[in-house]
């Protein structure tokens, strides 16, 4: 079993940390500047000169692709910013006080799991108009119930464990009990909640920018980019597969390093 | 029966909530649907008298049951742009929607269980290994990639199908479930998946268990144990995942819509999100979450078939 768990969490690693490295770059040089239009060069097919080829404005799809990843991995992180902290703090009042306001707040998590995130975001879009702040807080709210019920049951655990009764005893607050104590118990639990739920909000993101509802012109996310690129997937079918080929990457890096996180865990 | 009654009951509370939810969640928009309508030069007049013929100057609860009334009997309001009964733009895209979204939820379930119990019950290393990698590579690419890789295979490379080129149920039924089949796939694919990795893990798990060399003692032989006790116990996990994806399916045919051009409630909702259409928005996400609430419920009442036990409790 050792090796095997190794191999996931190994691969997922080198291809996340790679997608990283190229998106970091990205943020400060890209091959050529994403949003610069050359009309000599129109649908280009993938070369050298331009990695994955040209748009149909003659823009450098694989700059475009770096910075559409950059857009996309910015949102990720702010969306499991919020849900993860936000989470910790529900989840954690909740596990380790527990009462009436546990029932209730466990009861509407379960609820709003229960819908597909998308759907909802697309609710909350819709009442408060597209743009990249309010995809990022529509998914952020909705990513929170997931971390919060993974927190609380670990909390809620760890209550009654001896190493908190002794701390009890000893006099520490609720709050050092919480923060110091179990919370550093929860992270190998959390570490791999918390890629399951970057690649949840990627392919939110993805998605709702596939339908125009998410980050809108000038912006561009990969989402964004590969429903332009549907326009030209007999013309130029780089652009859809290299845009596309890039969602694939950023996900299936985190998800393997997710499979490997939980085998790991396993053992 | 005691049990159907007290999920029904559950099943009633729930689409209630949902609704209620559903209705609020529109009653706290910041603009103002009138000037949406009417535009920022209209009258003061003119806005109070499209107010009143709304009715939106009724407080919110009574609001609420009018419409939950209304809604009941058919009527699902009007739409602020067409002027048009909401039910009346529905009933021509829900149909459709619901045969892909059915259609999709049937190439799932048909297909994973038998390779999830075949990927389970197999033993061998090589295997093992091979489907989870590919199913993890599955998983990864998004439905509206798979669709649009479908569309340039199919139908750019071998053309044996015109994207775009959708023909009505109306028409002629053949021809649009065989235009469905790849919209479908595309849905179905990375759900198909997932449900192989959990139903794998889950009949392994069950084969470790005592009472399976219990039965292996007595003689039984391999693949009754399997149909007989395995599958029993190792289906309970996944038909609440199949429940999930049910809902997941729904809003995956709403983004592969969009990929095959078929003229189902997809297009309608976003045309009605960006022009602040909210009786629309509003009518097709109780529908889509009654949907829900629904399958969930069939869900419930499959558990205890698989395992009587629940009743008990």
């Amino acid at each position: 079993m050792k090796k095997r768990a190794n191999v996931f969490l190994w691969a997922g690693g080198i291809l996340s940390g790679l997608m990283l490295c190229i998106i970091i770059l990205g943020y400060f040089w890209t091959p050529y500047d994403p949003t610069a239009m050359d009309p000599k060069a129109k649908f280009c097919a993938p070369s050298l000169n331009h990695l994955l080829g040209t748009d149909n404005f003659g823009r450098d799809i694989f700059s475009r692709v770096v910075d559409g990843a950059g857009t996309s991995f910015f949102i990720a992180l702010c969306v499991v910013a919020i849900g993860c902290l936000a989470g910790i703090l529900i989840g954690s009042l909740c596990g380790y006080y527990g009462g009436l306001p546990d029932l209730i707040l466990t009861r509407v998590c379960d609820s709003i799991t229960a819908f597909p995130a998308f759907l909802l975001a697309l609710v909350i879009v819709t009442v408060a108009g597209p743009g990249t702040e309010n995809i990022i807080l529509a998914l952020g709210i909705l990513f929170i119930p997931s971390f919060a019920r993974i927190v609380r049951s670990e909390f809620a655990r760890c209550r009654e464990l001896n190493y908190i009764k002794s701390a009890k005893l000893m006099g520490a607050g609720g709050m050092r009990i919480m923060f110091r104590h179990i919370l550093p118990n929860t992270f190998p639990v959390l570490l791999s909640a918390v890629t399951i739920g970057f690649n949840n909000a990627v392919l939110s993101e993805a998605s709702m920018s596939f339908l125009g509802i998410g980050i809108q012109p000038p912006y561009a996310s990969l989402g964004s980019m590969l429903s332009d690129s549907q326009s030209f997937l007999h013309s130029a079918p780089w652009y859809a597969l290299g845009t596309g080929g890039a969602i694939v990457l950023l996900i299936l890096g985190f998800s393997l390093l997710s499979e490997g996180l939980q085998l790991k865990g396993q053992r | 029966m005691k049990y159907f009654i007290k999920k029904s009951c559950t099943l009633i509370i729930t689409l209630f909530i949902v609704s209620l939810l559903a209705f609020l969640a529109f009653q706290v928009i910041p603009g103002d649907p009138t000037t949406a309508l009417l535009g920022t030069e209209a009258t003061a007049e003119a806005r109070e008298a499209l107010r009143q013929e709304l009715g939106l100057d009724q407080p919110v609860l009574l609001r609420y049951f009018d419409w939950l009334l209304n809604f009941l009997h058919g009527d699902m309001g009007t739409s602020y742009n067409y002027r048009m009964p909401v039910a009346d733009m529905l009933s021509d895209k829900l149909p459709i929607t619901a045969i892909l979204t059915l259609m999709s939820f049937a190439f799932t379930v048909v297909l994973s269980i038998p390779l999830g119990i075949w990927a389970g019950s197999t033993k061998s290393r090589a295997l093992d290994l091979g489907v989870t990698v590919l199913d993890q590579i599955i998983m990864s690419v998004p439905q509206f990639f798979l669709g649009m890789l479908a569309c340039y295979v199919f139908g750019n490379l071998f053309r044996l199908f015109v994207p775009g080129n959708f023909v009505s149920y109306t028409v002629s039924w053949g021809a649009c479930l065989g235009y469905m089949v790849l919209p479908a796939l595309a849905i179905a694919i990375p759900r198909i998946a997932m449900t192989v990795k959990m139903l794998r893990s889950s009949i392994q798990t069950q084969l470790q268990q005592d009472y399976v060399r219990t039965s292996r003692s007595r003689g039984s032989g391999r693949s009754k144990i399997l149909r007989r006790h395995v599958l029993k116990n190792a289906l309970i996990p996944v038909i609440t995942f199949l429940a999930v994806s049910a809902a997941e399916i729904m809003t995956g045919s709403i983004i592969v819509e969009q990929v095959f051009t078929i003229p189902g409630i997809s297009r309608l909702l976003l045309a009605s999100i960006s022009n602040r259409d909210f009786p629309v928005v509003q009518a097709i996400v109780v529908v889509v979450a009654a949907w829900i609430v629904i399958v969930n419920f069939v869900a419930d009442l499959l558990y205890q078939l698989v395992d009587p036990r629940i009743r008990l409790r």
